[in-house]
């Protein structure tokens, strides 16, 4: 009886844990680590319901994906910034990239004994500060847009990150966008040379939060998720229509509504004209090789181009409860249509 | 004997590989920038200029920052601990100090950023400002992210190095040495200053090269507390950078072949750096301690 039970126990051991185990089609994707917690809980919530697909994402950094990826050492790759048309010729095969994860970028700021959330600033002076032209707080400029605002005479200490991101991006996507001084004196890149006299950098999101937090009279920015969950001072920032607002999932939403043909080469929701937009928000995009030869390697690409699918469309309201804005239905429709150009 | 010539033979063939491996990586940066990659301050990586010359700064002055403290601590602290403090003192501090040198770089990051910065930006830096201030080295607006804050947290981390060493070059001072500087009259504070810390000389002096090491190559609580500003300022309160923080920051998000190669040419530097500054070192005290001993 007792030699039964075991050899029932091993099978049914073996049925249960190896068995999938063997069938099961492990996924490897890397990059951008903006949506590094999105994938993390989606993949999850994936498995549970396709048990035979585990995906396996390291948020190693926008570049590494995009390199690893032209090497073929990963299924798919994710950046926050599609891959420009050098990284596109670099590549062994055409590929296909796709809008995975939508974002939005804050701007906080440390002002003692100022009312919390009481900052005003226009495109304009945000520009102008990031500039080094406006290095005070009671600047003229200031407090023409914050009537009535008891600003300090205090100097204003620029953070920026200093890592590499996708956030800087779309910050200094932003600035080049408001200003034609910024576009070109600075430009526009993951990392630039910050020109104000009193930049500082932090790395990530946290380092700049950190540096915001014990600096009186600074101002940064910082993702909006992350902004949520430490309960940070957001100024309130005017948009191309006149608006002033908070950074919301609402408003990023609105600005990702203005561009409903979004395509690899035409990405930026900087700046948009939407009445309630918010101007600082971006993409995050995911790719995979278009076409595939050999039998298996179809077998394995038709999984990710199911995986990267659900993670653009269903997978979304998941989005949603973790801080980040679900991508807009014309967004998913773009997605899903730019996927089924995968031939397998 | 073959074991020993072998092990020696990979040892140096280990750091020949390392050496020519990053500067074959760093070929591109330096034909199209040459010797300007050491003198030019400018790095940006979208228009593709890229200079080190604040990063080399930043790197050896948040080091000697370092090591000017630690050194002072960590040596007259182990001094103590062997020397002067009793037993059940000793062993217990002893082991907390050498505790500090288990707890990960990230932490004392944090630690940095989040409770040592504004310590000394409400503090320390405006005392040290109200009383030193007409040194250039204390003057200007004080940022709470600035090398001297990354001064204090590498020495902070170096420490445990300094004084586990230094403890045990000075236990291993021969017996009758001691015996007999009692015997002939000296108090335990002569002693040690006049007997045992000179016949240690070349330990703790071994002691502060290993340490100097870690603050050089230190990365990431670097990183969090130095401001990551590429510019050279005479005020230790504002904002600098390191040659590995550059590399941490940027590396992952690299793209070009020159940004790269440029980031792969500060790993060069840094390698550079690192040797010129031992060996400095090591003429600095050959040079200060050879009189001393002849006399």
């Amino acid at each position: 009886m007792k030699r039964v039970n075991v050899i029932g126990a091993a099978l049914v051991l073996f049925a249960l844990v190896i068995a999938p185990a063997l069938a099961a089609t492990k996924l490897t994707g890397a990059g951008s680590s903006f949506v590094f917690p999105y994938f993390n809980t989606a993949f999850y919530t994936y498995n549970s319901a396709h048990k035979d697909v585990t995906v396996n994402y390291q948020p190693i950094g926008s570049g590494g994906g995009i390199q690893q990826f032209t090497q073929r050492i990963v299924d798919f790759g994710a950046s926050d910034v599609p891959m420009n048309a050098d990284e596109i010729k670099r590549l062994p095969a055409p590929a296909v990239q796709i809008p995975i994860a939508l974002g939005g970028v804050a701007v906080t700021y440390n002002l003692p004994n100022f009312i919390k959330g009481g900052l005003k600033l226009t495109r304009e002076t945000l520009v102008d500060i990031y500039l080094g032209k406006v290095t005070k707080w009671n600047d003229g400029r200031l407090t023409k847009i914050n009537p009535g605002a008891e600003l300090p005479d205090l100097p204003i200490v620029v953070v920026h990150r200093s890592d590499a991101s996708g956030t800087s991006y779309i910050f200094t996507d932003f600035l080049s966008h408001v200003s034609a001084e910024w576009k070109s004196k600075v430009g526009t890149g993951k990392a630039v040379e910050w020109p104000a006299p009193s930049a500082v950098g932090g790395k990530g999101n946290d380092g700049v939060a950190g540096a915001v937090r014990q600096t009186p009279g600074s101002i940064g920015y910082v993702e909006l998720a992350y902004v949520h969950e430490n309960h940070m001072t957001q100024a309130q920032l005017q948009n191309a229509a006149g608006r002033y607002a908070f950074c919301t999932g609402r408003g990023v939403a609105a600005a990702a509504a203005t561009k409903p043909n979004l395509s690899p080469t035409d990405f930026s929701i900087v700046d948009t004209k939407g009445e309630t937009a918010w101007p600082i928000a971006g993409y995050t995009w995911a790719f995979m090789y278009r076409e595939y030869q050999k039998p298996e390697e179809k077998a394995r690409a038709r999984v990710v181009h199911d995986v990267l699918e659900w993670t653009a469309t269903a997978g979304q309201q998941i989005a949603g409860t973790l801080d980040y804005v679900p991508l807009p239905d014309n967004v998913q429709e773009v997605a899903k249509k730019t996927l089924a150009e995968v031939r397998i | 004997m073959a074991g020993v010539y072998g092990a020696t033979g990979l040892f140096v063939a280990i750091v020949a590989g390392l050496f020519v491996e990053l500067y074959a990586g760093s070929s591109t940066s330096i034909h199209a920038f040459g010797l300007t990659f050491l003198a030019s301050s400018r790095w940006n990586p979208v228009t593709g200029q890229f200079g080190a010359l604040p990063m080399i700064y930043g790197t050896v002055v948040s080091s000697a920052i370092a090591i000017v403290l630690a050194g002072f601590v960590g040596v007259f602290g182990a001094a103590y601990l062997v020397e002067f403090a009793p037993r059940v003192i000793a062993a217990p501090l002893a082991f907390l100090i050498e505790l500090l040198a288990a707890v990960p770089s990230v932490i004392f990051g944090l630690w940095g950023l989040f409770v040592l910065a504004p310590i000394l930006r409400v503090h320390v830096d405006p005392f040290l400002q109200a009383k030193f201030g007409f040194l250039p080295i204390f003057q200007g607006y004080i940022f709470g992210n600035s090398l001297f804050t990354a001064g204090i947290v590498l020495a902070i981390m170096i420490v445990p190095t300094v004084s586990a060493i230094t403890r045990d070059v000075i236990a291993a001072v021969a017996r009758e040495h001691r015996e007999a500087s009692m015997a002939l009259g000296a108090t335990r504070w002569e002693t040690m200053a006049k007997v045992i810390l000179p016949g240690a000389t070349t330990g703790i002096f071994g002691a502060c090269v290993l340490a100097l090491g870690r603050a050089l190559g230190e990365t990431i609580a670097t990183t969090m507390v130095i401001g990551n500003k590429p510019a050279i300022a005479a005020s230790l309160f504002q904002p600098s950078y390191t040659l590995a923080s550059v590399i941490a920051n940027e590396f992952t998000e690299a793209t070009s072949d020159l940004y790269v190669s440029a980031l792969i040419e500060l790993g060069l530097l840094l390698f550079v750096v690192s040797l010129a500054v031992n060996g400095f070192a090591r003429v600095l005290t050959w040079t200060v301690l050879r009189p001393a001993r002849a006399r």
